[in-house]
């Protein structure tokens, strides 16, 4: 197990071993799509884990397939989480990074902030929680690169609709009036409605976006805790996806038992919200898997209480059979511990036509597992609305010789129809683009 | 009693209380006390419990480690402790304590119930047990501070 900076704790060395053996033989490909294979929950002595350092790219790339080019559209950033392509052509980058931190409940706590700082890096030192502007040139280089919104509190989601660009904050929706075109904001933002944050705020991205006809807004409120071991007080109306009045500020919850809800996007051409989730850790490297699936409006998916449908999770007290039993299954698998946080589907032209309408998910992956997962940018093919086979890895090369160069989040297509993807740990803005068109 | 008077007279340490004596009972207690936080848990599902019995036994490891080095020490300083079973059973028992609280102490770090029931609550049980037995057979082993009340009653 490499360098697995595993873990301060005296002991891990010796028991690490301990738990179930098979692991590596797992296949990884029965964890793909609508029946992923579950095996039993497994944990061991200690949930194992393979934390890579952290190197940066040092003036490499990621590797795409034949057929497509990538290139650094800025570099030298703070976490950037998230890129949202304006209409006009400019595109903006959400710079942003957890301020909260956790309270030291138990024991175990301050060992896991250290852990996971460690597969974070150092992430640049400069100013975050702030949204720049890359300003487009004909030459796919941005020109120019200016500050549109400083002293956010953690943003992640953003969505345009009309004359109004709505932020999500870790804490608030908040509203600006801007519009494609502009390099400011005009004034003050107003606040739409306020969101789950502190305290303990554990899942603090907050995904947003808009129905296709602008009247409602949906946003993702991850979980306060793995599998509710802070106790169900802390989750209310958290773990779930609201549906937002933009004007009034009013709130229902939309659907719920979505652990870590991120990427939220409308399926182009229809109603139909689509997500991809984080599911719980410690239950072994092979569960529970990620998944993508389309929202049903109302629909529970189980967290805290089950997982991939009516998978009772051992962990959680007190059990609540009746909510099992209304437990939904989502619909396409991504595997265990890929921690997908972005989702784009393909509405260009400029890539060959099994790419129209289908999904890349930038998976930012985990530790969770001793042979990592994720850490790339994957495709899946829809047909009919729906994702069909087996994902392919799109953007990879983000971990080389059990190091880490970067971490994918946020994906979106521009204008051009080239995908953009944010790289939280190499601090840079990456855009793939088909090198059989021209730029 | 013999080697209790001989080790007095030699004058090891005779000046100052064992430094183990110290910290002997703080694991104990802490092992204990996390046994009963284990039980409320089990009971009542109530998360507070099993935070309590986390910080416990980690407690109980902490200065259980140190009375575990000022035990090895006194068995290479004190020849006397090292001769006779009760000596070795004591550390035996303390150290077989130690052991089976620090796999405890990565149990309890299970998000929820099955930190508890059945594996954690089944070790904290064991660990108690050991540890309450080594502090049973503690006022047999020839110490300082500990053999003066056998000769002195």
């Amino acid at each position: 197990m490499k360098k697995s900076t595993a873990l301060a704790l005296v002991a891990c060395v010796a028991l690490a071993a301990c738990g179930s053996g098979d692991d590596r033989n797992f296949d990884k490909s029965t964890e793909y799509g609508p029946n992923p294979k579950l095996p039993e929950p497994s944990r061991g002595l200690l949930p194992k884990m393979n934390v890579p350092k952290v190197v940066g790219w040092q003036g490499e790339t990621p590797t795409v397939p034949q057929g497509f080019r990538i290139e650094a559209l800025a570099t030298g950033l703070a976490n950037p989480r998230n890129v949202y392509p304006l209409a006009n052509g400019d595109l903006l980058v959400i710079e942003s990074k957890k301020e909260a931190t956790e309270p030291i409940e138990r024991p175990k706590r301050p060992v896991m902030a250290w852990v996971e700082s460690k597969a974070h890096g150092g992430s640049g030192g400069g100013p975050s929680n702030r949204i720049l502007l890359l300003r487009a040139a004909a030459s796919g280089k941005p020109a120019a690169q200016s500050v549109l919104i400083d002293h956010l509190n953690s943003p992640f989601g953003v969505v345009l609709v009309g004359d109004a660009l709505y932020v999500a904050d870790t804490d608030a929706i908040l509203r600006f009036p801007f519009k494609a075109g502009d390099t400011q904001v005009g004034g003050a933002p107003a606040k739409v409605v306020d969101l789950p944050a502190g305290p303990i705020n554990h899942h603090w991205t907050k995904s947003l976006t808009a129905s296709p006809d602008g009247s409602k807004l949906y946003v993702g409120v991850g979980s306060n805790s793995n599998a509710m071991e802070r106790g169900l007080d802390e989750e209310t109306n958290r773990a779930a996806i609201w549906e937002v009045d933009p004007q009034t500020g009013a709130f229902k919850v939309f659907a719920s038992g979505l652990r870590n809800p991120n990427g939220l996007t409308f399926y182009p051409g229809s109603n139909v919200l689509w997500a991809v989730v984080n599911e719980r850790d410690e239950l072994g490297p092979n569960l529970v898997p990620d998944y993508m699936t389309s929202v049903k409006p109302g629909a529970f998916y189980g967290w805290p209480f089950s997982y991939w449908g009516q998978h009772e999770d051992p962990r959680v007290r007190p059990q609540q059979p009746d909510r099992v039993k209304a437990a939904i299954p989502p619909d396409y698998g991504l595997s265990s511990h890929v921690a997908p946080l972005g989702l784009a589907f393909y509405t260009g032209s400029a890539f060959p036509a099994q790419f129209d309408g289908g999904a890349f998910v930038g998976e930012h992956g985990s530790w969770n597992r001793p042979d990592l997962n994720g850490y790339k940018v994957v495709f899946i093919r829809f047909e009919n609305g729906r994702p069909v086979g087996q994902p392919m890895d799109f953007v990879t090369g983000f971990v080389k010789d059990g190091k880490a160069r970067g971490r994918p989040v946020g994906v979106a297509v521009d204008r051009a129809g080239a995908l953009i993807v944010a790289d939280d740990v190499g601090n840079t803005v990456w855009r793939v683009s088909s090198s059989a068109a021209t730029p | 009693m013999a080697e209790a008077f001989r080790h007095k007279e030699s004058g090891v340490a005779a000046v100052a209380p064992s430094l183990y004596l110290l910290l002997f009972p703080i694991p104990v207690v802490c092992f204990l006390g996390a046994l009963a936080t284990d039980l409320a848990y089990s009971a009542s599902a109530y998360l507070m419990w099993l935070h309590f019995s986390e910080w416990l036994i980690a407690a109980g490891l902490a200065f259980g480690v140190l009375a575990a080095l000022a035990l090895l020490i006194e068995f290479l300083a004190r020849p006397v402790i090292r001769r006779g079973g009760v000596g070795w059973a004591h550390l035996a028992l303390f150290y077989g304590a130690l052991v089976v609280e620090l796999i405890n102490a990565l149990i309890h770090t299970i998000d929820g119930w099955t930190a508890v029931v059945p594996t954690g609550m089944t070790l904290s049980i064991v660990g108690a047990v050991l540890a309450l037995a080594a502090a049973g057979t503690l006022f047999r082993v020839p110490m300082v501070g500990v053999a003066r009340r056998e000769v002195m009653p």
